[in-house]
């Protein structure tokens, strides 16, 4: 049962994720974004990492992708190149290169750790106290500072988004 | 301590999947020219790290005594989405004043600094 969720949400995760790059429209590119971080999401959820899932959620989701429709609608961008258009040459070097750095990390990867068909124990580890624990305790300093981060961060894009008066 | 659940997905389907959205969104970098798809192919390639991260927290938690590090490589899928979230609002701060300036986003037509 557990596989056949996965195998659902990887599916929808790798098709929606070529739908989000090949369609011409920015907004239908967001959403379908959107679904491919839901099945990644759910993916988290199966493996027992319900932190991540619900952060998944909320802040990809409900906070990143809002920001990019936000963008969208405001610049108002209608219909995009199609993918690879006019660019033979180019389209077919970029899917030489994309293809070969999938198969080249699928490649170390079953090359690294080769024992395919291993049962993995999920759960209990994804919840927040553990999680909580290590970000306040031994990931302090990350901590803070990915706040100071994103405080520069907003400061740089109000500054970069203001209108010279 | 709850029993540990057994989940019937090998980490290796997981690096798989990882590798594949990775290269979805090189092929999406590569070739599209709107600014806004390319900066939604990078969010595939930074959530494709993401599921290495668990892939490999994942199976290290299979070994004794990985509970930390199972525990680390969940916080930083945390910062890499911490880091995402400073990146998108700078990178879409930049789109919006570009469009100011050239009234485009197709970063064909933005090639003011090549000679």
């Amino acid at each position: 049962m557990v596989t056949y969720v996965f195998l659902v949400a990887a599916g929808l995760a790798v098709v929606f994720s070529l739908v989000a790059i090949v369609h011409r429209s920015p907004i239908v590119n967001v959403l379908s974004l959107v679904l491919v971080f839901f099945a990644l999401a759910a993916i988290f959820a199966i493996a027992g990492m319900d932190f991540l899932a619900a952060i998944q959620l909320i802040v990809y989701s409900g906070a990143i992708l809002v920001l990019f429709l936000f963008v969208i609608m405001l610049l108002n961008i209608g219909w995009a190149e199609r993918l690879g258009s006019g660019r033979p040459l180019q389209a077919f070097l970029g899917l030489v290169a994309a293809t070969g750095l999938g198969a080249a990390v699928i490649l170390a990867a079953t090359r690294v750790v080769p024992d395919l068909g291993t049962v993995l124990p999920g759960a209990e580890k994804g919840t927040v106290f553990p999680i909580g624990r290590a970000l306040l305790g031994s990931h302090l300093f990350a901590f803070e500072f990915i706040s100071v981060l994103l405080v520069a961060a907003i400061v740089g894009a109000v500054y970069l988004a203001r209108r010279d008066d | 301590m709850e029993p540990l659940q057994l989940i019937p997905v090998p980490h290796t389907w997981l690096l798989a999947l990882s590798a594949t959205l990775l290269a979805i969104g090189t092929l999406g970098v590569l070739l599209r020219r709107n600014a806004i798809t390319i900066f939604l192919s990078l969010e595939i390639m930074l959530n494709a790290g993401n599921l290495a991260f668990v892939a490999f927290a994942l199976k290290l938690s299979a070994e004794p005594g990985g509970l930390a590090a199972a525990v680390a490589g969940q916080v930083f899928v945390f910062f890499v989405i911490g880091v995402a979230a400073a990146e998108a609002a700078v990178g879409l701060a930049l789109f919006i004043a570009l469009h100011r300036l050239k009234e485009t986003i197709d970063v064909d037509r933005v090639n003011i600094l090549r000679w």
